[in-house]
């Protein structure tokens, strides 16, 4: 089999089309080295126009958080459209600062001003985007029987205020700072429900969410979190209030 | 010469070597310590502890904030989001992570019994109160030119802190480099004490080689960790090799020596010019302390920055990438960086002004490490938000949407088109990446 080769290889190289067949070994290598240095990117479509505002500068977020917010291997990057502005800019100093640990996020934001981050958020906030609709999340009669309880009346014999006291009638949050937890993939809210129990996701000081999550028992987290994930998006936030909350909470005051 | 005889001379000579080094760096270090300390510039001692509070010199404690920022002290002893230079800051070096000192007043975990004395021996001689030897992690190198005046601004101004009570994890570092004696022994060989006045001289020196201690990131250091040549500002590595400081003499790779003062000047208290934008670890010395130089000492940097010895990078042939690898390139770059940085790599502007950077002779883009590339590349970057540029444009992280080969074949051909030639870049370079 080599012998073949190599005697059609010498026939090649030494027959009438010797010459024009090192050329073109030539020239083909010179394409593939050439290719490397030439105009490198064949695109027929017209540039996307930029413009001189807040939503070209947060290009960066985007891709990540999406309109919908977005899941991926990674984990999950939440929505950020018409999220209480209040809370957004907590959300951005908590990871500047390292309330929140996350790498990507606090890299990105490290340097960023207070003034940049109020102009970063009021953008997302200002944001009426649809919302995806909500899938099933498996909830059983108790579990709702279990949520329903919790969010609605919370639980007085260990302090825990009704979630619709702080977050609204609806859980689509309060303006300035309190977030709507609709939806949020069931995931994600257990996952951060448990970050506050362990210590790993803090706020502004005191945190109340951390004393509520704590009292919390792990079944309650996952049935809280099941009701909240299957409940339909799209009511509006609730205005501001001046009435007080129910618990001291630093996230939530100016 | 017998066997036990060879013997005995490979064990004894080595180890009478060894003994008579050790030896020598303790009476150094006690020679050193005998000498006498320049005196204190300061017209009263500042109050020990349980003591009435002394007034304080309003000019001096001006003058301390304003090399405390200048000097980044925050930049190791001020945990992000925490009490201002409680330290508690990790340091990752090649010999292990050490943890920065709570300089706040506290008289138990803190500087407050310190004296102006004790805070000059740690300065300039990298000595601790108690007269342990301190770690070069403290980059005493560079601060042990410091004036006496300049010291006892510092020390006023860290003197009017809240202190913060609170005890800094130990550093965690092996046998060998854990034992003061070595540190000794690496003092013998490494360590200068340099005279303040002399350095003082020359202002731009001053703030580059001293206040600055750019030679810390920004100048190699051997297999113990020492500087070489550190005003030369050849380039190293930041930390445990996540980035690449340029070098600072070569044109080719951070060198300023054909930028124009203003430029040098713009770049160094906003971060961003038209000739480059400081990303990565430069991006947080911006932010935190290079934006609040005084428009004398900005100049008086940038004049020395300029003026440094053109020392060319030593560059052989570049190999080309494979050609499957560019063409993969070259697709993710049509379909994710065309719409900012342009069909040739030249960029966009908005309104005139530069606002995504062209990657055609893009000194960042071309370093002789791809380090830096990638890292901007997979993990995304904003300038530093400051007031001569307040509302910076962003890269997004896009190891979110490309893999590591992708990833690697879009740095390759970004590195090796338009004229750019740079290193290929493997997916185990982008693998590497934390």
């Amino acid at each position: 089999m080599r012998r073949t080769m190599r005697r059609m290889m010498r026939r090649m190289m030494r027959g009438p089309f010797a010459s024009a067949i090192r050329r073109a070994i030539v020239l083909g290598m010179a394409a593939a080295l050439g290719a490397a240095s030439a105009h490198a990117a064949d695109v027929d479509r017209p540039l996307r126009p930029l413009v001189n505002d807040i939503a070209e500068r947060v290009q960066a977020c985007t891709l990540c958080h999406g309109a919908q917010g977005r899941a991926t291997p990674e984990g999950y990057f939440p929505r950020l459209a018409g999220k209480p502005a209040g809370y957004l800019v907590h959300q951005l100093q908590n990871f500047r600062d390292g309330r929140r640990p996350h790498a990507l996020m606090s890299g990105l934001l490290r340097n960023m001003s207070d003034d940049y981050l109020v102009e970063i958020a009021g953008y997302f906030a200002a944001l009426d985007l649809p919302y995806p609709a909500t899938a099933d999340a498996g909830l059983s009669s108790q579990d709702r029987r279990m949520a329903e309880q919790l969010v609605r009346q919370g639980d007085a014999a260990r302090r825990l205020p009704a979630c619709v006291a702080c977050h609204g009638a609806a859980m689509t949050g309060r303006q300035p700072a309190v977030p709507g937890l609709l939806g949020l993939p069931r995931d994600y809210l257990v996952g951060q429900l448990g970050a506050w129990r362990s210590g790993q996701r803090r706020a502004h000081a005191p945190d109340c969410m951390a004393d509520i999550a704590k009292a919390l028992t792990p079944a309650e987290v996952g049935a809280v979190a099941r009701w909240l994930a299957a409940q339909p998006p799209g009511a509006p936030v609730e205005p501001a209030s001046t009435e007080p909350l129910p618990i001291t909470c630093g996230g939530v005051s100016p | 010469m017998s066997a036990r005889r060879w013997l005995a001379t490979m064990l004894v000579v080595p180890t009478a070597l060894a003994a008579a080094m050790v030896a020598t760096a303790w009476a150094r270090e006690a020679w050193l310590a005998s000498r006498p300390l320049a005196p204190s510039t300061l017209s009263s001692q500042p109050a020990q502890p349980a003591q009435p509070a002394q007034p304080v010199d309003a000019t001096v404690l001006a003058r301390g904030a304003y090399l405390a920022r200048i000097g980044n002290c925050a930049g190791c002893h001020t945990a992000r989001g925490g009490p201002a230079m409680a330290g508690g800051v990790p340091l990752a070096t090649p010999f292990g992570t050490l943890y920065s000192s709570n300089l706040t007043p506290d008289p138990d975990t803190g500087l407050g019994r310190w004296s102006a004395d004790d805070f000059w021996r740690a300065l300039h001689l990298g000595r601790s109160r108690d007269g342990r030897l301190l770690y070069p992690a403290f980059p005493y190198t560079s601060f042990t030119g410091m004036t006496r005046a300049d010291s006892d601004a510092l020390y006023v101004w860290l003197r009017q802190l809240p202190a913060r009570r609170g005890e800094v994890p130990a550093h965690s570092l092996g046998l060998l480099t854990g034992w003061q004696t070595s540190l000794a022994v690496w003092r013998l060989w490494n360590f200068v004490p340099m005279d303040g006045a002399s350095s003082a001289a020359d202002r731009g020196r001053y703030l580059v080689e001293v206040v600055g201690h750019c030679a810390e990131c920004h100048a190699p250091r051997n297999r113990v960790g020492a500087l070489r040549d550190a005003p030369g500002l050849g380039g190293g590595w930041v930390g445990i090799g996540e980035w690449w400081a340029p070098s600072l003499a070569d044109p080719a790779e951070g060198g300023v020596q054909s930028w124009s003062d203003a430029e040098v000047r713009e770049w160094l208290t906003s971060g961003w010019s038209s000739r480059g934008v400081a990303l990565g670890p430069m991006a947080d010395v911006v932010a935190d302390s290079l934006r609040h130089l005084a428009p004398s000492d900005a100049r008086a940097m940038a004049q020395h920055l300029r003026s440094l010895p053109v020392v060319a990078g030593k560059r052989g042939p570049v190999k080309p990438a494979p050609s499957p690898q560019i063409e993969l390139g070259r697709r993710v770059y049509a379909t994710h960086c065309i719409d900012c940085h342009g069909d040739r790599g030249q960029g966009r502007s908005v309104d005139g002004q530069p606002v995504y950077p062209a990657l055609a002779g893009n000194r960042a883009v071309t370093q002789a490490s791809a380090r830096n590339l990638l890292q901007v590349l997979a993990n995304g970057a904003y300038a530093a938000a400051t007031p001569g540029h307040p509302r910076p444009y962003g890269m997004p992280p896009m190891r979110q949407v490309l893999s590591a080969a992708e990833m690697a074949a879009v740095a390759s051909m970004v590195r090796q088109s338009w004229g750019n030639e740079a290193s290929a870049v493997t997916e185990q370079d982008v693998l590497r990446l934390r």
